[in-house]
């Protein structure tokens, strides 16, 4: 079972290290990380996506709250929260096949961020499963590269 | 006042009320040694090896209860360290780590003596700073001793570079901490102390399971109110010995791995395990799935991750180990003395006695008896090292009081007892201290009889010498098919010549009989340390044993 859980740390030099570190040791695993300052520069957000049970994510909480730096740990069940994540993706494409990949991209969303003779660049954002359909449809075109956010998410105003 | 980083160091250790550090120079903490030659109001102790100086910082803080500081310099000074560190994270104990580091300007350039010490003490120390502008130090060093002590103990480590220590700041060291990020709880949820009341009152058959939490809660007498007020049988772990008296009827000694029978048996027979200020760990378990099958288990800790860490909990009590049970004990009422299962104790008790059989050789458990005969009417520390000398140490002394056991329990680190014994006479210099060794361990931080020599620390360091690294000859006899697989040490030095070059005094004793003059002897001598070598049975073993792996009422008792 995934879980997403949002974490508040000082914004300090070696927190990133320290709540990575933490994962490593412990043996959890870390599927995706983001990390950035909140709206109060002098705290960070970083949001993780960890695979384990109930128990498991117990322990990760309790362990991350015992970190002197760490302010706040909360789990984003998808219900009650909304998720997103970003996604570049560069494809193979020529003249013919640009034209069906624009469609693609219309379909989704997407922005193209970058057209050239072999190839294009696109944008993707959404949840998981939105981003992970396109990607399947464009593999076909040849995924030349692609790079992930990883994801990131905020408490339903309603769940606060 | 204007001061130096240096002087702003000292002046702030002062302040913290810390009256002696251990440690050694080097480069890059020169300006710190020279600002130490004008201000001499804390005691510095030189070590002969950094560990020594980490360890001694760690003793000192035991016996105490205060925070321990040691020093090093960059680089080999500091990864010297991290043993000690680690030690005493492993054991929540209070502990600051001041490390000199390269000047800011040269960091991250693989410069001379340059190691990253805040990335390599990062999953060993409770917490660490790297100091990089002059004007922080004072706020650190507060936030530092703080850490260190509050909530559940811990080293703290702070990495200082050279210019830090000599550039000039205006000195004012803050009165209060504010970390918003760190506040530990110590008040126990009422609610959670209301059905641990319930359970207690409920319970057949309980057992209270307590550890070194206890000790450093300073929590033994209200322990003792409780077992009593409740009548319920004590076991301690390694860290929990000295938290209840072994003289006491309630008292069932040590559980788990090398736990008496009686211990282990009735955390298995239970109904209900309270543990307090204790963490599950698998020494103390065995086959985590076969502990304690059939009770209800309570914990109270101060650590929230302690709890369900190892094992599910019914009734857990996050909170300072002492207010938590002065708050229990203001509400709990007189218990039953549940007759059937202080009976089935008592006869666990009368068939199956910590016991040894007596030979032409001296039986190392005979010296600590021995030693405890002669030693429990005065104010004594006993320190180990690791190994067999340890557990016999734990099974065959009788603790009656906190802090006046001293022994290296979750990392388990040969070479700890000799500086932790130093570090402990320091503390209570009128105190009896000594140091049960083992002829493997004690040659690992051998060099710190020189600390002892010179600064006339009378500790009696009585190694039990069986020519083995005996704990691992043990298991190997045991599980590895008496394999003796580089664990002998026929070829150890002469141990009462080596105390006597370094100026103590060695005494060899071979006879049984002989064994109780030379502890008097030892005993009478307080001027400097005394090395005693007893020359013991080479093969004896330490039972009861639980094999790793094996339930802790699956044990060989003998
Ligand atoms: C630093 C370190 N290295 C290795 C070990 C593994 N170890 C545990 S007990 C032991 C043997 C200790 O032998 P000795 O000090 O002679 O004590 P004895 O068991 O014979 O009393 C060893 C090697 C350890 N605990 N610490």
């Amino acid at each position: 079972m995934k879980h997403t859980i949002s974490v508040i740390v000082e914004n300090k030099p070696g927190v990133l290290s320290r709540v990575s570190g933490l994962f490593s040791r412990r043996g959890f695993n870390i599927e995706s990380l983001a990390v950035g300052t909140t709206e109060d520069p002098s705290l960070s957000r970083m949001t993780i996506v960890v695979a384990g049970d109930e128990a498991d994510l117990e322990q990760i909480t309790k362990q991350l709250y015992k970190l002197i730096d760490t302010l706040k740990v909360f789990d984003l069940p998808a219900d009650k929260s909304v998720q997103s994540e970003l996604v570049l993706v560069k494809v193979a494409a020529n003249e013919k096949s640009r034209v069906e990949i624009t469609q693609i991209a219309e379909i989704f969303r997407a922005k193209i961020v970058d057209v050239a003779e072999t190839s294009m660049t696109l944008e993707l954002t959404g949840e998981e499963s939105k981003v992970e359909g396109a990607i399947k449809l464009l593999t076909k075109f040849g995924v030349k590269e692609l790079v992930r956010t990883g994801r990131i998410a905020l408490q339903r105003g309603s769940a606060e | 006042m204007q001061l130096t980083g240096a002087q702003a160091l000292l002046e702030s250790l002062h302040r913290e009320g810390v009256e002696i550090i251990f440690g050694y120079p080097g480069g890059v903490v020169l300006p710190l040694y020279d600002a130490m030659f004008a201000d001499k109001r804390v005691k510095h102790i030189l070590v002969r090896h950094e560990q020594g100086a980490a360890h001694a910082a760690d003793g000192y803080a035991r016996a105490t209860g205060k925070v321990g500081v040691c020093l090093a310099t960059s680089g080999p000074g500091a990864t010297n360290l991290t043993t000690g560190i680690a030690n005493a994270y492993m054991d929540s104990i209070p502990m600051i780590a001041i490390t000199g580091q390269v000047a800011t300007s040269l960091l991250g350039r693989d410069s001379f003596q340059e190691a990253d010490v805040t990335g390599i003490t990062m999953p060993i120390a409770k917490h660490s700073y790297l100091i990089k502008k002059v004007e922080d130090l004072p706020r650190i060093m507060k936030e530092a001793f703080h850490i260190a002590r509050s909530g559940r103990p811990g080293p703290v480590v702070v990495d200082i570079p050279k210019d830090i220590f000599v550039n000039k700041l205006e000195y004012k060291y803050p009165d209060q901490v504010d970390i918003p990020s760190y506040k530990p709880r110590t008040e126990g949820h009422p609610k959670q102390i209301a059905l641990a009341i319930k359970a207690i009152q409920a319970a057949k058959k309980p057992i209270i399971y307590a550890g070194g939490g206890v000790i450093s809660a300073d929590a033994s007498s209200e322990l003792k109110e409780l077992a009593e007020k409740c009548n319920l049988p004590v076991t301690t772990t390694l860290m929990g010995i000295g938290a209840f008296p072994e003289t006491h009827e309630l008292s069932l000694g040590m559980l788990g791995m090398h736990g008496t029978a009686y211990a282990n048996y009735a955390v298995t027979e239970c109904d209900l395990l309270i543990g307090i200020g204790a963490r599950f760990d698998d020494r103390v378990t065995g086959h985590i799935a076969k502990f304690a099958p059939n009770a209800k288990i309570i914990h109270l800790d101060i650590d929230p991750a302690e709890i369900g860490k190892n094992v599910r909990v019914d009734i857990p009590i996050v909170g300072d180990v002492k207010k938590v049970l002065q708050a229990l004990l203001a509400k709990i009422g007189p218990k039953e003395k549940h007759a059937p299962w202080v009976d089935q104790i008592t006869e666990w008790k009368k068939k199956y006695p910590l016991a040894y059989k007596q030979a032409e050789t001296i039986k190392p458990q005979y010296v600590i008896e021995q030693a405890h005969e002669l030693a429990k009417e005065r104010d004594t520390i006993i320190v180990t090292e690791v190994g067999q000398n340890q557990m016999w140490a734990a099974m065959f002394y009788q603790f009656t009081k906190p802090r006046s056991w001293i022994s290296s329990g979750g990392l388990g680190t040969m070479g700890f007892g000799l500086p932790a014994a130093n570090g402990a006479q320091f503390g209570r210099p009128d105190a009896l201290v000594i140091d049960f060794a083992g002829d493997g361990s004690i040659q690992m931080n051998i060099q710190e009889l020189t600390t002892a020599v010179n600064n006339r620390l009378p500790i009696k360091i009585f190694v039990l010498n069986n020519c083995f690294l005996g704990m691992v000859r043990q298991w190997q006899e045991l599980i590895y098919d008496r394999h003796y697989s580089h664990t002998n040490l026929c070829n150890n030095p002469d141990l009462v010549k080596i105390a006597e070059a370094y100026g103590a005094v060695g005494m060899r004793v071979s006879k049984p009989a002989e064994v109780r003059s030379a502890i008097e002897k030892a005993f009478a001598i307080n001027d400097r340390p005394v090395l005693v070598d007893f020359v013991v049975a080479k093969e004896e073993n330490v039972f009861p044993f639980v094999p790793p792996g094996q339930a802790i009422n699956e044990m060989i008792i003998d």
